[in-house]
């Protein structure tokens, strides 16, 4: 579904990603992890086309997307929820929503989403109303992945949706990836939280200073040695 | 001056000071919806006040349109402008550094003052009277039907953006491009087209106004556009640039300012009283009267 293959992503003179390759099948869940500054988030931001690769292609469903414009990207079912929520802070959060849906026009196909989405996350529809920038980190992650459904995607693109949130909210998060999983929607995944990522995951790739240093399934890298000692405590 | 006399007086520069800041809001809502969008001040957004007259006069002498007809060609040419002046002069510096695209700004300021002199020579000219101006005497105060055409004008105007921004479609992608526009792209919007329009919106108020003050004055010249422009900076920076209700109320603020300091005082002060307030303002309270910051949280 998704193919990145040896891009290479530079700010300025930083050359950021180099010859990363990425392969997510249609159904699965891949997670991305690495530490801080590996390039994760650089990575999610090329496929979604916020950055343009200097080399490379990213194919997909078979079409070129590499330097097309983000906003067209998502029209083709690619969305992403992006690193720290990134919630429009002065909308209420059904105004959020509705800009979710922004490329459709399926009134009724819209409507029933909304539903969908209000049932996975209740909490929402209790707050529609309500100004995003006032609620909590949790709720607000909630909205971004519930803005992102509003798109429809067939491939969705998480930026650390963990971050910053106490255990059982971590865990509630990833229940939802899951479900999110099951009901169609192909993830990627990118997590400093390799532990958890793991535990869903189908395939892995390991970030480190921007190359890929280990892939695999996530079972044999939540069991390999080096994973290990790197990222999951021992 | 005893206290019936003060209060007349009062009310007569009130009365002219909310007429004149309404044309500062519209120039002003301009300045903060590109501010809030592409974080650019528009330097050349007073000259697109002074196209706008010019637009409005080809369209009364030249096209013998009435007042209505005139004002929305008006308003439609300089959308037009707008639109070609950010594709062609700010759109290929968009990452470039912010002081280099404000330089171009104020390029873009001279290029159409001057170019204005070259097509219409640097002579002011009479502005036709589109309708007939009534004086009212009402309880010993003067109001002109002009200044009430004006306020009328400015305030539908003002009303229909609000709603426009607010309620549609349109408006909700540009408030989300202003707040963040990556989060803004990753929804599915095209943030060029946004900024088309927020110069198209803003530039079309401007020219608004344009025709509006050239009706009242009835004179016009190239350079028309610089002060309203300057004066009209400060009220967006008084009410919190980028914000759009405070744009109309720093216009209104700065005009009845200006209006007190002229009818008590003189009307030498006028425009020191405008640039005290920018001095003020950002002295003690640079965000500007509606300016707060909501954060995330995280
Ligand atoms: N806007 C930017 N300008 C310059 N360098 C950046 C920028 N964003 C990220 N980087 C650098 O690129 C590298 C990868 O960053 P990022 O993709 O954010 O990592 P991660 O998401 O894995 O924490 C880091 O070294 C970071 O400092
Ligand atoms: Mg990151």
């Amino acid at each position: 579904m998704l193919k990145v293959d040896n891009i290479d992503v530079y700010y300025g003179a930083i050359h950021a990603i180099k010859g990363v390759s990425i392969q997510v099948a249609k159904g699965e869940i891949v997670t991305l992890v690495g530490s801080n500054g590996a390039g994760k988030s650089t990575t999610l931001r090329t496929i979604s086309g916020l950055l343009k690769p200097k080399n490379g292609t990213i194919l997909f469903e078979d079409n070129h997307i590499e330097g097309m414009s983000a906003h067209k990207i998502v029209g083709m079912g690619l969305c992403q929820v992006p690193e720290g929520r990134r919630v429009f802070a002065n909308m209420t959060v059904m105004e959020n929503l509705e800009l979710g849906a922004y490329l459709r026009s399926d009134k009724d196909e819209i409507a029933k989403d909304l539903e969908d989405v209000f049932k996975k996350f209740p909490r929402l529809l209790e707050r529609k109303e309500q100004v995003s920038g006032t609620l909590s980190g949790g709720e607000q992650q909630m909205l971004a992945m519930g803005r992102a459904l509003m798109g429809r995607p067939r491939l969705l693109l998480l930026d650390e949706p963990s971050m910053g949130l106490a255990p059982l909210l971590v865990k509630e998060i990833f229940h939802i990836i899951q479900e999110i999983n099951e009901s169609g929607t192909t993830v990627l995944l990118v997590e400093q939280n390799a532990n958890m990522a793991l535990s869903i995951a189908d395939k892995a790739y390991v970030l480190e200073t921007g190359r890929i240093a280990l892939a695999g399934t996530a079972k044999e890298l939540a069991s390999s040695e080096a994973v290990r000692k790197a990222y999951l405590g021992g | 001056m005893d206290m019936g006399s003060f209060l007349h007086q009062f009310v007569q520069q009130l009365i002219n000071g909310v007429s004149l800041g309404s044309i500062y809001a519209l120039i002003a809502l301009g300045y903060t919806m590109i501010y809030g969008i592409i974080k650019l001040i528009n330097f050349a957004h007073g000259d697109i006040y002074m196209l706008g007259a010019y637009f409005g006069f080809v369209a009364t002498t030249m096209l013998g349109l009435s007042f209505l007809p005139a004002l929305v060609f008006a308003m439609a040419a300089a959308a037009v402008a707008g639109i070609v002046i950010e594709r062609v002069a700010y759109r290929p510096m968009r990452n470039a550094p912010r002081i280099a695209i404000l330089i171009t700004a104020i390029g873009v300021s001279f290029f159409l003052e001057y170019g204005m002199i070259l097509i219409a020579t640097p002579q002011p000219r009479t502005f036709p009277a589109v309708f007939d101006a009534t004086v009212y005497n009402v309880a010993g105060l003067v109001i002109n039907s002009q200044q009430i055409v004006i306020l009328g004008s400015a305030l539908v105007l003002m009303a229909a953006l609000t709603y426009i921004v607010n309620h549609t479609k349109a408006g909700k992608a540009m408030r989300a491009v202003s707040f963040d526009m990556d989060a803004a792209q990753l929804m599915g919007i095209n943030i060029d087209k946004v900024i088309s329009m927020t110069f198209a919106l803003g530039s079309s108020l401007a020219a608004a106004a344009g025709v509006l003050v050239s009706i009242y004055y009835n004179s016009i010249d190239p350079l028309m556009g610089m002060m309203p422009g300057m004066k009209a900076f400060v009220a967006a920076v008084l009410g919190g640039i980028g914000i759009i209700p405070g744009a109309m109320l720093g216009g209104i603020i700065m005009g009845v300012v200006e209006a007190m300091v002229s009818g008590f005082f003189s009307s030498t002060f006028r425009d020191a009283a405008a640039f005290g307030i920018l001095i003020l303002i950002l002295l003690y309270k640079p965000s500007g009267l509606l300016g707060k910051n909501i954060r995330e949280k995280v």
